[in-house]
C-alpha cells in the first residue's frame, strides 16, 4: 500500500524500474529547469532585441537595402551579398575625419570629464562637510536626470551669441574674450566636451565617492602622524586604494563614449561645418534612419554600424585582459542543499 | 580630513565650483526664461505667464494632441517599462546570484557586453522587428491604452526601452542580490519552499533598496527619452508621441524658435523629474553600491 505522502516531502516521479534505478526524480528535475525558468523572460527580450537584430544588421550589412528597393530587394539571399558597403566607408573622403572626430572626442571627454572631473569631484566632496558634499554630489547628477531636449536647450542658450547667451554675458564679455558669437558655431568641440562630460562625470562620481568612503580613517590617520601632505596621502593612500573602480569606470565610460550621440545630433548634428563634430555613432544613424541623403540607407548604415561594433568589442577585450577583470566574477554561493 | 593647503586648496575649490556655476545657470535661465516674454543672458525683460498657455490650449493647432494626452503617453511607458524592467531583472538576477548552471560566467560577461552595445546598432533592425510584432494579431495592435506592442505604439517603445535597460537592471539587482545572506533561503528551502516561492516571498522583500533604486532609474530614464521614441514612432506630434518628441517639435529649424515657449514646456518636462529625484536621493545614490570590489 502507498504511504501517504508527508506534507512538505518532495514526490517521486513515476518511471520504469530501470531509469528509477538510477534515482532521477522530478524534484531534481525541476532544480535543474528553475534557473531557466527564471531567465526565460530575460532571454526571450535579449534574443528579440539583441541576437535577432544582431544578426540582421551583420547581414544588412553586406546589401544595399534602402528606401528604393525596400520589399524589392531580397536581402536573404547571399547572391545580394557583396562588400560594397565596406568598400564605401574606407574610400570616403571623410572616413579618416570621422574615425579621428570619434578618437578625439573619447579620448578628451573621457581624461577630462567622466574620469578626471569624477575623480576630483569625488575627492573634494568626501573632504569637505558632508552636507555640501551631499549637495554638490546631487547637483552634478541633474545633468543625468534632465530629459536630453531640455539639457541641450539650456546649453544651447549658455552658448547663445551676446546679448542673450550666458556665457557671453558673464563669463567671455567681461573678460574680452571673443566678439560675442554663438558659440556652438566658433568652437563646436569644447561644447560637445562639456555636455557629454557633464553628464558622463556624475557616473564615476558615484562610484568613486562610495569607493573613497568605504577606505578606512587608519590608513589616512596613520599617514597624517607621519607627516604625509593632503596631495600625498591621494596619491600613495587614496588612489591605490580606488583602483578597481577606477579600472572599471575607465572601461565602462569609454565604451559609453564611443556609443554615444545623442546629445551631439542634438546639439550640432554634426556640424557646423561639413563633418565637423560628427562621430562614427552619428554617422551610422544619420546613414541609416534620416533621409538626409534622400535616402535612408539601411544597408549603408548597417555597415558603419558593424564596424562600430567591432572597434567596441576589440576595445573591450583589450580592456578586459588588461585590467584582469576576469578575476571579478566570483562562484555563487551554494546552491542545492 | 582638512585640505590644509591654502593656494592648492582654492584651487581645487575653483576646479569644482566653476562647471559647477555652468549647471546652476542653465537651470536658472529655464526657469526664468519660462516666465518671461523676452530674456537677456538671465535678465527677463518681462514677466508672463504667456508661455504656460501651452497647459490648456494646443499650440499647434486642433488637429495635434494637447499636452496631457502627451504626458499620459509618456506616464503609461514609463510605468510599464519600469514593471517590467524590474520584474524582469530580479528574475534574473536572482538565478545568476544564486544558482549554478551552465552558461552563468558567460551571461554575465553577455550582460556585461551588452551594456556597452552600440544602440544605433540595433535601432536599424529592431525597426524590422518592431514592424513584425505590429502583425502579431491581438498584441500588435489591439492592446487599450498602449496601442499594441509594435512600431508607431507606446507599448512597443516601451518594450524597446525595457530591451536597454535591462542589463544595467540585471547588473544592479545582481549586486543587491550578492548581499543578502543565504540562512533565510537555506531555511525556506528546507522547509519545502519551491525557488519561485523563496523568490517571490523572501528575497523581493529584502531587495526593497535596490528594487526602489532600480524603479526610479528607469523610471527617469524612461521619462526623458527621445532617441527611441524618436525612432519608433511616426511624426513628432503624433498620437503616440511622448514629452521629448513634443518639445523638440518646438525646435524646429526652419522657422524661429521661440525660446520662451519651449522653456516653458521644457520646465514642464523637468518639473516632475526633478521633485521625484529631491525625495529619492538617498536611494538613487545608493544604486551603484551592491559591489566591494566595485566586482560582479
Amino acid at each position: 500500500m502507498k504511504r501517504k505522502k508527508q506534507s512538505g516531502e518532495r514526490g517521486v516521479f513515476p518511471l520504469p524500474l530501470s531509469l528509477k534505478t538510477r534515482n532521477w526524480n522530478f524534484s531534481r528535475l525541476q532544480g535543474r529547469l528553475a534557473p531557466y525558468a527564471f531567465l526565460s523572460p530575460a532571454l526571450i527580450v535579449i534574443t528579440l532585441f539583441f541576437f535577432i537584430p544582431l544578426v540582421m544588421v551583420f547581414i544588412l550589412s553586406f546589401t544595399n537595402l534602402d528606401m528604393t528597393n525596400f520589399g524589392i530587394l531580397e536581402w536573404w539571399r547571399p547572391a545580394n551579398w557583396s562588400l560594397d558597403n565596406y568598400v564605401k566607408i574606407f574610400t570616403n573622403r571623410f572616413f579618416p575625419k570621422i574615425l579621428g572626430n570619434t578618437l578625439i572626442y573619447v579620448a578628451l571627454t573621457l581624461a577630462f570629464f567622466n574620469v578626471g572631473m569624477a575623480l576630483i569631484i569625488a575627492l573634494i566632496t568626501t573632504h569637505i562637510s558632508r552636507g555640501a558634499g551631499f549637495a554638490f554630489r546631487a547637483l552634478w547628477l541633474l545633468p543625468r536626470i534632465t530629459p536630453v531636449v531640455v539639457y541641450i536647450m539650456m546649453w544651447k542658450a549658455l552658448a547663445g551669441p551676446a546679448p542673450m547667451g550666458i556665457i557671453n554675458n558673464y563669463l567671455l564679455g567681461p573678460l574680452g574674450i571673443g566678439r560675442g558669437e554663438y558659440l556652438l558655431n566658433t568652437s563646436p568641440w569644447v561644447f560637445v566636451i562639456l555636455v557629454n562630460g557633464f553628464i558622463g562625470a556624475s557616473f564615476g562620481m558615484i562610484l568613486f565617492s562610495s569607493a573613497i568612503e568605504a577606505i578606512p580613517k587608519e590608513y589616512s590617520t596613520a599617514s597624517k602622524v607621519d607627516g604625509a601632505t593632503t596631495w600625498q596621502t591621494i596619491r600613495y593612500i587614496v588612489l591605490p586604494m580606488i583602483k578597481w573602480p577606477l579600472l572599471f569606470v575607465t572601461t565602462y565610460q569609454t565604451l559609453s563614449l564611443l556609443t554615444s550621440f545623442e546629445q551631439i545630433m542634438l546639439l550640432t548634428d554634426g556640424g557646423p561645418g561639413l563633418y565637423q563634430t560628427e562621430v562614427w555613432a552619428l554617422t551610422a544613424y544619420h546613414r541609416a534612419l534620416t533621409s538626409y541623403f534622400g535616402n535612408t540607407q539601411w544597408g549603408y548604415g548597417s555597415a558603419w554600424a558593424v564596424v562600430l561594433v567591432v572597434i567596441g568589442v576589440i576595445m573591450a577585450i583589450i580592456y578586459l585582459r588588461v585590467f584582469k577583470f576576469g578575476e571579478l566574477v566570483e562562484e555563487p554561493k551554494i546552491d542545492r542543499l | 580630513m582638512r585640505l590644509p593647503q591654502k593656494p592648492r586648496a582654492a584651487l581645487a575649490y575653483l576646479v569644482l565650483i566653476v562647471p559647477s556655476a555652468l549647471i546652476v545657470l542653465g537651470f536658472l535661465w529655464l526657469f526664468i526664461t519660462s516666465f518671461s516674454t523676452r530674456t537677456e543672458g538671465l535678465r527677463s525683460l518681462g514677466w508672463t505667464l504667456r508661455n504656460w498657455s501651452f497647459l490648456w490650449e494646443s499650440p499647434f493647432g486642433p488637429q495635434y494632441p494637447s499636452i496631457w494626452w502627451v504626458t499620459l503617453n509618456t506616464l503609461v511607458m514609463s510605468l510599464v517599462m519600469t514593471l517590467i524592467v524590474v520584474v524582469v531583472s530580479s528574475m534574473t538576477a536572482y538565478a545568476l546570484s544564486r544558482m549554478k548552471f551552465t552558461g552563468r560566467k558567460s551571461f554575465l560577461s553577455l550582460t556585461l557586453i551588452l551594456h556597452a552595445f552600440p544602440s544605433v546598432t540595433l535601432l536599424i533592425p529592431i525597426y524590422f522587428v518592431l514592424i513584425w510584432v505590429s502583425k502579431i494579431p491581438v498584441i500588435g495592435r489591439g492592446v487599450p491604452l498602449l496601442g499594441g506592442l509594435g512600431y508607431n505604439t507606446i507599448g512597443g517603445v516601451a518594450l524597446v526601452m525595457v530591451a536597454f535597460q535591462l542589463p544595467f537592471g540585471i547588473w544592479v539587482m545582481k549586486g543587491f542580490f550578492d548581499n543578502i545572506s543565504w540562512d533565510m533561503e537555506r531555511s525556506a528551502l528546507i522547509d519545502g519552499a519551491s525557488r519561485f516561492r523563496v523568490w517571490w516571498q523572501i528575497m523581493m522583500p529584502n531587495i526593497k533598496p535596490g528594487i526602489a533604486a532600480l524603479s526610479i532609474f528607469s523610471f527617469i530614464t524612461a521619462w526623458n527619452a527621445y532617441l527611441i521614441p524618436l525612432t519608433f514612432t511616426a511624426g513628432r506630434a503624433g498620437k503616440s508621441a511622448v514629452l521629448s518628441l513634443y518639445l523638440q517639435n518646438f525646435i524646429s529649424e526652419s522657422v524661429m524658435t521661440e525660446w520662451n515657449a519651449v522653456a516653458a514646456v521644457g520646465l514642464f518636462q523637468l518639473i516632475p523629474v526633478v521633485i521625484f529625484f529631491l525625495f529619492t536621493q538617498q536611494v538613487l545614490l545608493n544604486i551603484y553600491g551592491g559591489g566591494k570590489k566595485g566586482g560582479v
